[in-house]
């Protein structure tokens, strides 16, 4: 990938996708955690775009931007009492050696492995990923749409109050 | 300075750690929630990556993943948030320090 502009591009995304999950971690405050979780979002949809993977990008625009964060802010609108502070409990500092130690591990990875890589720009576009989902994955597509039914499903059962629970037994 | 595949990774890898990070040390149900998507995110970037730069036949076998990858976590959402909720209607907190019926 060269060129000014793609550069440009990766930086910007990078910087405000890694800065905004940095912001959840910190921010003391749920509401602005989901904020900034939004945002980190939007910049993994950028990076999708940037990755020549369209429908990727606008799935994820859609669904985490649109659907995930909506039902994020709802959950923490119906659970008032339960208050919005975004503190950490004890195992803060084992948490941090884990990602500390796991990033590094990562990143010597990343570095040293020798990756074979196309030089060429491929040619991607959704009739190509819709033909792969309805051809040769279209046993694992079904059985997503069962299962994303079946959760949907336990989790208007969960939320459901006892007094609706009655109601319903006896209509 | 030209962007490669190192690049990519390594966004994806940080952003992994720092979702992993929120997701086990969060108070609150919903913040750890939260960093669970985080990493569900940057395994996404990470598979979109492969993707774009595998010397594969059919790399786009890569997109289908993360097509995947998108429906199970808006169902594991869906299913996280309900019980959240559910939790907060039984014992009126998400702290997940307090939610220790089960402690003896």
């Amino acid at each position: 990938m060269n060129g000014a502009g793609p550069s440009i591009a990766f930086w910007v995304l990078a910087a405000v996708t890694l800065i905004a999950g940095g912001g959840v971690m910190l921010s003391r405050s749920l509401f602005h955690a989901v904020l900034l979780l939004i945002l980190t979002f939007v910049g993994i949809a950028g990076f999708f775009v940037l990755l020549s993977a369209e429908f990727i990008a606008m799935a994820q625009i859609i669904i985490y931007v649109g659907a995930i964060s909506v039902l994020v802010l709802f959950a923490i609108l119906l659970t008032p009492r339960a208050g919005r502070y975004n503190g950490e409990t004890k195992m803060l500092l084992p948490a941090l050696l884990l990602s500390v130690c796991l990033a590094a591990v990562f990143l010597f990875v990343i570095r040293d492995a020798a990756w074979p890589t196309v030089t060429a720009e491929p040619h991607f576009n959704t009739n190509q990923l819709g033909e792969a989902l309805l051809s040769t994955w279209v046993l694992p597509f079904e059985i997503a749409s069962v299962l994303l039914t079946a959760a949907l499903v336990g989790a208007i059962m969960l939320a459901r109050t006892p007094q609706e629970e009655a109601e319903d037994a006896l209509a | 300075m030209s962007i490669g595949i190192e690049h990519f990774l390594t966004v994806g890898a940080l952003l992994f750690c720092l979702g992993l990070l929120v997701a086990l040390s969060k108070r609150n149900a919903i913040g750890v929630l939260m960093g669970v998507e985080l990493m569900l995110n940057a395994v996404n970037l990470t598979l979109v990556t492969f993707s774009r730069f595998s010397t594969s036949e059919r790399p786009i076998t890569g997109q289908v993943f993360v097509v995947f990858v998108i429906t199970v976590a808006a169902a594991e959402a869906a299913v996280a948030l309900a019980l959240a909720v559910s939790v907060y209607r039984n014992r009126e907190t998400v702290d997940v320090d307090r939610i220790n019926l089960l402690k003896s």
